[in-house]
């Protein structure tokens, strides 16, 4: 069968508009001035109807710019985005009504994604209003239905988000998003603002709406339990790029990139009791100025001469699985140090 | 062994449009040195306020009404302001979730650092700086010469938050309240100043008390625990012991509900419900009505405890292993 949705060798550069001060420091060594922010680099993935995929990542990493770039919300800079094997944003300022309803978004913060002047029901049936997805006589009938779908009661069509507590608010969200009848959701840290015992509902809505509508999902998280519970396939991205792609159990039971693995050591976790951490050392480089070769290379213990020089592609390493990595590929090149 | 810390009764109200409501309900813990007490709860739940409470920093309309907190023994709230001022920073410090709160944009690190030294103690600047120096040293800053002529905006968020438990760190205090410090970061570089967090409180003997809502954190870092539900600590325990066997209900309810631990895909247990809002609490128990042990005398009596080892404020606590 073939995929929903296709990301295709995208990347996404933000120039950095020099400001007079960065005009001024430019010869002191300020790098700002005209330089360039490498926010996605290369990705290439599908997603398969009916499945959600994971994206994992620390901040700065890309794993937002890619969830805007799915939506049509940015276009990339280089390659293609496809739905059905049709463009979502062909070129720089192209919009693609019909095509971009058929992703919908779901973002982190519910206080800040809600219009507080528009009463829930409006927020929910403006979109199909206007796309006329529903006949103008059905429009309230389907709010309420749609509210009853995420746990809502029917009559809270009438009142504000200002009424409603975080996770209901988020649930508000979710049924705005269904009701233009998506193919494909982007939910970019959709449960991260939310205390743990709204978050396990909001999780569990999610599970019980996928497993009735079959929805197609791109799960954007930092949370790796979370993404293990909701998730299919798990990437995970570092500094703009994809470095691992994995079935989630396969992943998890055995994570094969450093960083991945770096990062796993480094999550806290219930129930191991008081332990010594191995946390990954130093910081993540600037996207700005992204290191040469593979961008993990000034933290990863394994890295040699190669790691330095060139990027490392993604290879093939078990069922299923990618990795972005020059010990999965050839090695890193210790010999030639010698 | 005296406890760095004693909490006793402490209680906090405000007054709001809705009434006055009790945003820290007769709360009670104590830290021994070189120990870290994690305080736990869900938005809402008091958890910060206690921590705001301890240091005396409430403002209108609220206002401490009850309690006593003993440092090293001295009572911080039968103190003249003066005093206690002078026991912020140099006996008890504070560090927040945004390190912004405590440094100030437009000074260089060490300036900000060395004036926070001779604050307390009479000493001249280089000698300040050196003092400076040490304590980013101490948390793991590399290069900490080179770091006191930066600007905080020059630094990352995780060296940020290092600086501000470095600012914690310089007078030795016998206690530091931190509040929410690695919220905001990422997990590698959370994972970073946890270790280094876990090894000062042992090297420094410093107690710390650790206010999060993250039960995996205190779960890996802390040596006790304090639940935190609607303004009561309704848990108190070892960490290990909270962990593996919780005894209220909420703790239980709290823990089952963190993903990771089921299978991938299935129900979460969840509680029912949200957190109460404080000026409408339920009578009796105000867990009661998400509460699946709830009987008749939980909606009329208030549980009450008498903490000692491992307690829970609850009529039908569940059994201790």
């Amino acid at each position: 069968m073939s995929p929903l949705l296709t990301v295709d060798r995208v990347s996404k550069r933000f120039p950095l508009k020099a400001t007079l001060i960065d005009k001024l420091t430019a010869g002191l060594g300020n790098r700002r001035a005209g330089g360039t922010v490498h926010a996605v680099t290369d990705v290439t993935f599908e997603v398969a109807r009916g499945e959600v995929l994971g994206m994992v990542g620390e901040s700065g990493c890309g794993k937002s710019t890619l969830g805007r770039i799915v939506s049509g919300i940015y276009a990339p800079t280089e390659g293609t985005v496809r739905l059905d094997g049709e463009p979502v944003a062909r070129g720089r300022d192209d919009h693609v009504d019909k095509l971009t309803t058929r992703v919908q978004m779901i973002h982190q913060d519910p206080f800040a994604s809600l219009n507080p002047r528009m009463k829930v029901g409006e927020t929910i049936s403006e979109g199909p209003r206007i796309h006329r997805l529903v006949p103008a006589s059905d429009v309230r009938a389907r709010t309420r239905a749609l509210l009853e779908q995420v746990g809502l009661e029917g009559a809270y069509a009438d009142r504000f988000p200002h009424q409603f507590s975080g996770g209901q608010r988020q649930r508000i969200a979710i049924a705005r998003a269904l009701a233009m009848q998506p193919d494909l959701l982007v939910l970019d840290e959709a449960v991260a603002s939310l205390d743990v015992s709204i978050q396990a509902q909001v999780l569990n809505l999610f599970l019980d709406l996928r497993r009735d509508l079959g929805l197609t999902a791109l799960f954007i998280s930092h949370d790796l339990s979370v993404v293990r519970h909701v998730c299919d396939r798990v990437a995970i991205m570092y500094l703009g790029r994809i470095v691992e792609l994995s079935p989630a159990e396969q992943l998890y039971a055995a994570p094969k990139h450093p960083y991945t693995q770096a990062l796993f050591a480094s999550v806290p976790t219930l129930g191991t009791g008081r332990r010594a951490f191995r946390p990954i050392e130093g910081e993540i480089p600037s996207p700005i100025d992204p290191p040469p070769g593979c961008a993990f290379h000034p933290r990863c213990p394994f890295a040699g001469p190669r790691c330095r020089a060139e990027v490392p592609r993604l290879t093939a390493s078990g069922p299923g699985r990618t990795v972005a990595c020059h010990l999965n590929d050839g090695g890193v090149g210790l010999k030639e140090a010698a | 062994m005296n406890a760095a810390l004693d909490v006793q009764g402490l209680t906090t109200r405000f007054d709001t449009r809705a009434g006055t409501v009790t945003a820290v309900n007769d709360v009670s813990f104590s830290v021994e040195p070189g120990r870290i007490m994690g305080l736990v709860g869900e938005s809402g739940s008091g958890k910060s306020v206690t921590g705001f409470s301890i240091l005396g920093l409430i403002e209108e309309p609220g206002r401490i009404t009850d309690g006593r907190v003993l440092v090293e023994g001295t009572d911080l709230r039968a103190m003249p302001p003066g005093q206690l001022r002078s026991m912020r920073g140099r006996k008890v410090s504070m560090v927040f979730q945004d390190p912004m709160m405590t440094l100030n944009p437009v000074l260089r690190i060490g300036d900000q650092m060395s004036m926070a030294v001779r604050v307390h103690e009479r000493m001249n600047k280089r000698q300040a700086l050196a003092r400076s120096r040490d304590a980013l040293a101490k948390v793991g800053i590399p290069s900490p010469e080179e770091r006191l002529s930066a600007y905080p905006h020059q630094l990352s968020g995780g060296m940020r938050q290092r600086v501000a438990i470095a600012i914690a760190l310089l007078h030795r205090p016998a206690v530091i309240i931190a509040d929410e410090p690695t919220t905001a970061l990422d997990v590698s570089i959370q994972g970073q100043i946890l270790a280094e967090v876990r090894r000062l409180a042992d090297e420094t003997r410093t107690a710390i008390v650790w206010v999060t809502h993250d039960l995996a954190v205190v779960s890996s870092l802390a040596d006790d625990i304090c639940v935190m539900y609607a303004g009561r600590i309704v848990e108190r325990g070892t960490a290990e012991d909270v962990i593996a066997r919780p005894r209220h209900p909420y703790t239980r309810g709290l823990l089952d509900s963190v993903p990771g631990q089921h299978a991938p895909g299935t129900h979460l247990p969840q509680i029912p419900g949200s957190t109460p809002q404080l000026s409408r609490l339920p009578s009796g128990c105000p867990f009661r009505n998400r509460c699946p042990r709830a009987t008749e005398v939980c909606t009329t009596e208030p549980p009450v405890a008498r903490f000692g080892g491992h307690t829970a404020l609850c009529h039908h606590p569940l059994e201790a292993a």
